[in-house]
């Protein structure tokens, strides 16, 4: 029955249509500028499911417009098509094809995330504190340095974010990092990047936390650890963030000097 | 007057609602006053004398409307009034604004329901993309702006896409296993009317004090536990929705598993009744857990428990597991019903039976199944056990395997057939194929945790599940309306009109939606009035073509309503199907059948010499007993 099919020329159909799709979309940056050493492992993972996709998006676009070109019923034409009901080996197949195209996503997937996550020797710990609609960052050493709206990192330093909610979730999220992570009252929560370009970016609140959700941005430095260092201490003067007083600092994190940059 | 008062009915319904809601009120106002409580707490999610009467309101106007007469009189011993089916069948438009418990009529009161809160919904949708199409605030305010895309999806979900499946297969799912009726005829009158209440509640709250409920349609606590009265609002609204949407189940599954004709076995129903039989397993079991959660937050709000108050001990986390443990198999409440449909209008219009039925019904089977094991996927950033995350990562891409075999076996079933792309269902049948195909893969993506932590809660998240909601389910929804049409209101709509329904709403569903996956990668987080400008040029394109989209479902409002009153008298199976419900009459007489069918053979064998689903009454018996036909056979 289905040697009447140019299966040959459908698949490479697909094939075809698969590598243009993949041409045009795997160059783009899709994420835009990537500055952390997660992005690029990010990205990879992304444009390989950008080429399974347009393969089995190509497999349906291929499969329909050949069906609808060979089986479209002549004008008039008032018979049934063949009665078939279905054949055993094709429908093995597409339960068992995709079956380990996702796993094999899944093992990848489980693999970038365990590289992402994982944890340097001496990373530095900051704390953020988030309220409605602001951002508040504390640098952990003798005493606690605070800086309102405005984070400054080492470059090339693993950072963990202990992340403090006051009132409702808030979600952290600077895109160049690729990194994401709720804020949650009651919990402290931990982000980890390591950011590898310096630059200037903006810390995205990305869950509703009310009216002013869309305005809840913070301004993210990242620098050399010399200008890190300088920054942090001109922070000693400031006055500390009124939501401290009110948020049990965590324990985990505190006290963890403020070291030189890189491990 | 007396007369009217006396008799169920909207005068009796109002007075019911009225004296419910005032007998609510004097209780709060009461207990409060022996109580030495000031007598009025108006703390934003106070207003217990306003969510009291909000609870009996509803309730009064169902009892006043009559849908607990018959039982409450025999409750009271008093002489039920014998069901002489006079309620039966819509003799007038009034008709429908009555208490009947004739599953076509309440049939067609749910989709037009659903289809009036769809456009509600849909202008909700416009006045966002108005506000979007420009960086800045220039149409409506930020709170004002939460309170409209929380309410537009709220209607979407709760009052449109959910219920106007139920409403859809309330119509057809008798006739198609050959039952005279649901099984509990008041009860589905009742759940018929919850939903209005439930609309109503959900629109209302843009009259409370301090605007409508702008926590999203996920209400994450402790944004809703400490929000104004309109949070109350919601929580009282998916009361009633999820109510009337677990007492159709309900009806659905017994109606399935107790009312099937003489010979239609399991195996041989067809694929939109084995799809209402899942639905309805994952409404019965994961609806419960919205309404609890629902509850409980109304509790944090008004009596001052703590469930989800960390400073008095409760676990704000808690309230994302409960409510994803209903939300999302609720997306697949959304989605088989829709499969279904699906199977219908491509096997009749390709005439071929379905490739692979049996596998086809295990596949929904398999979807219920695992949608019960995926709902922390929801909460890859949310600060749950991180070791929860993997296990959650594999079941989900793991449900794409079941949704893969429905692609494919929809695509096996064009082949060899005679394809027919005359009717506007079938178009969108076979554009749904495409467009779900898109929402699957952004899907699949999506489940993985890396690009989920990078993408989650951005425009890509927006971008999916209007893919999968929007080019999925609703088109699945048009392609039921389109198809059923003929049968439900006994004339031809206008399938010129149709053509241009369908273009219209393919390119304005691309044209929105693909380029929201874009910005939402590039940084564009969801659920905010004011973005960056880099993303403006990109979000004027969205908006222009959700205009356009919205324009296009005007055609089918007007489509459906002109050919509903003028259109061509249709036949009783203008498709030339062969499921039970194409061969009584359009409409269909009003018990259905004179005498029940007999089924003999499965429900899709077109080409099969000889081959015949059911006998229907008055065509005798020499037709004989078909043999199964060989799943898996070819040649």
């Amino acid at each position: 029955m289905y040697g009447r099919l140019p299966i040959v020329k459908m698949l490479a159909a697909t094939v075809a249509l698969t590598v243009v799709i993949s041409a045009v979309m795997v160059p783009i940056n899709w994420n835009g500028q990537g500055a952390s050493t997660a992005a690029p492992k990010i990205d990879e993972l992304l444009s390989v499911m950008i080429v399974i996709s347009a393969f089995v998006f190509s497999l349906v676009i291929v499969m329909l417009f050949y069906a609808l070109w060979k089986f479209k019923a002549k004008p008039g034409d008032e018979s049934d098509g063949e009665p078939i009901h279905g054949n055993t080996r094709l429908e093995v197949a597409w339960t068992l094809i995709p079956t380990i195209i996702v796993l094999f996503g899944g093992g990848y997937s489980w693999k970038v995330l365990n590289d992402i996550e994982e944890t340097a020797k001496n990373p530095l710990r900051v704390s953020v504190f988030a309220q409605q609609f602001a951002w508040s960052f504390g640098y952990p050493g003798k005493d606690y340095a605070w800086s309102e709206g405005e984070l400054h990192v080492p470059v090339d330093r693993q950072v963990q974010f202990k992340l403090h909610a006051q009132d409702v979730i808030h979600s952290f999220w600077v895109p160049e990092w690729r990194i994401k992570k709720d804020a949650v009252p009651g919990l402290t929560t931990t982000a980890t990047v390591t950011p590898d370009k310096v630059g200037t970016y903006q810390l995205i609140c990305t869950e509703l936390c009310g009216f002013g959700h869309a305005t809840m941005r913070a301004k993210v430095v990242v620098e050399p650890p010399s200008k890190f260092r300088e920054w942090v201490e001109g922070l000693k003067d400031k006055t500390p963030a009124p939501l401290m007083e009110s948020v049990e600092q965590d324990t985990e994190t505190d006290p963890v000097p403020v070291g030189p940059g890189g491990a | 007057m007396v007369a009217a008062i006396k008799r169920p009915g909207w005068i009796r319904g109002a007075v019911g609602a009225l004296a419910a809601g005032a007998f609510g009120f004097a209780l709060v106002i009461a207990l409060r006053a022996i109580s030495d409580l000031p007598i009025y707490q108006t703390e934003q999610t106070g207003y217990p004398h306003v969510v009291v009467p909000l609870i009996l309101a509803p309730l009064g106007f169902l009892a006043g409307f009559g849908c607990f007469d018959y039982w409450l009189r025999w409750a009271a011993g008093m002489p039920t009034i014998p069901e002489d089916h006079s309620q039966h069948g819509a003799k007038s438009w009034k008709d429908y604004f009555r208490f009947n418990t004739d599953h076509k009529v309440i049939g067609i009161q749910y989709v037009v329901t659903t289809f009036f809160f769809f456009f509600i919904g849909g202008l909700m949708a416009m006045l966002i993309r108005a506000e979007l199409a420009q960086p800045g605030t220039q149409v409506v305010d930020a709170a004002t702006f939460n309170s409209l895309f929380s309410t537009h999806a709220v209607l979407m979900i709760f009052v449109f896409v959910i219920p106007v499946f139920a409403g859809l297969a309330n119509y057809v799912l008798p006739l198609m296993i050959g039952a005279p009726d649901m099984a509990f005829p008041r009860l589905n009158a009742l759940s018929f009317w919850m939903l209005p209440l439930a609309g109503l509640l959900f629109i209302g709250s843009f009259l409370a004090p301090g605007g409508a409920f702008d926590t999203g349609w996920t209400g994450y606590a402790p944004l809703s536990t400490g929000a104004p009265l309109g949070q109350s609002f919601f929580n009282l609204g998916v009361q009633f929705a999820g109510a009337s949407s677990i007492a159709t189940a309900l009806n659905f599954l017994v109606t399935i598993i107790t009312m099937r004709a003489p010979g239609m076995t399991f195996w041989r129903m067809p694929l939109l009744v084995w799809a209402n039989l899942s639905t309805s397993l994952l409404v019965v079991a994961a609806t419960p857990f919205i309404a609890g959660v629902q509850f409980m937050v109304l509790f944090d709000r008004v009596l001052s428990t703590n469930f989800f108050e960390f400073a008095g001990g409760g676990d704000v986390i808690s309230y994302q597991h409960i409510f994803w443990f209903y939300s999302h198999p609720a997306v697949y409440i959304m989605m088989l019903p829709g499969f279904g449909i699906i199977s219908e209008v491509i096997s009749t219009h390709a005439r071929k039976p379905i490739f692979g039925y049996r596998l086809m019904a295990l596949a929904l089977i398999g979807i219920v199944v695992l949608s019960y094991s995926v709902w922390a996927h929801h909460m890859f950033v949310a600060g749950m056990f991180s070791w929860l995350r993997v296990p959650m990562m594999i079941t989900t891409l793991l449900i794409a395997v079941p949704t893969g075999i429905k692609i494919f076996s929809w695509l096996g079933t064009l082949y060899f057939g005679k394809i027919h792309t005359y009717s506007t269902a079938m178009l969108f049948a076979l554009a749904f194929i495409v467009t779900f195909t898109i929402g699957g893969i952004s899907g699949v993506m999506l489940g993985m945790v890396p690009i989920d932590i990078h993408v989650s809660d951005t425009y890509f998240i927006v971008a999916h599940i209007h893919f999968v909601l929007f080019g999925g389910s609703v088109f699945t929804i048009f392609a039921g309306v389109y198809h059923w049409f003929p049968k439900m209101t006994g004339r031809m709509y206008d399938e010129k009109l149709g053509r241009v329904h369908f273009w219209g709403t393919l390119v304005g569903t691309w044209g929105t939606f693909i380029p929201m996956h874009w910005v939402g990668m590039d940084g564009m987080p969801r659920r905010v009035a004011d973005y960056a400008t880099q993303f403006g040029e990109w979000n004027l394109l969205i908006s222009v073509c959700a205009f356009f989209l919205g324009a296009c479902q005007l055609v089918f409002l007007y489509n459906m309503i002109v050919s509903w009153r003028f259109g061509p008298k249709a036949d009783a199976n203008p498709w030339r199907a062969n499921s039970i419900e194409w061969q009584v009459s359009s409409p269909p007489p009003i018990y259905n059948f004179d005498e029940i069918p007999r089924v003999v053979g499965g429900p899709y064998e077109f080409g099969v010499p000889g081959a015949r689903h059911a006998i229907m009454a008055g065509e005798g018996a020499e037709v004989p007993e078909s043999k199964p036909s060989v799943v898996g056979s070819s040649t």
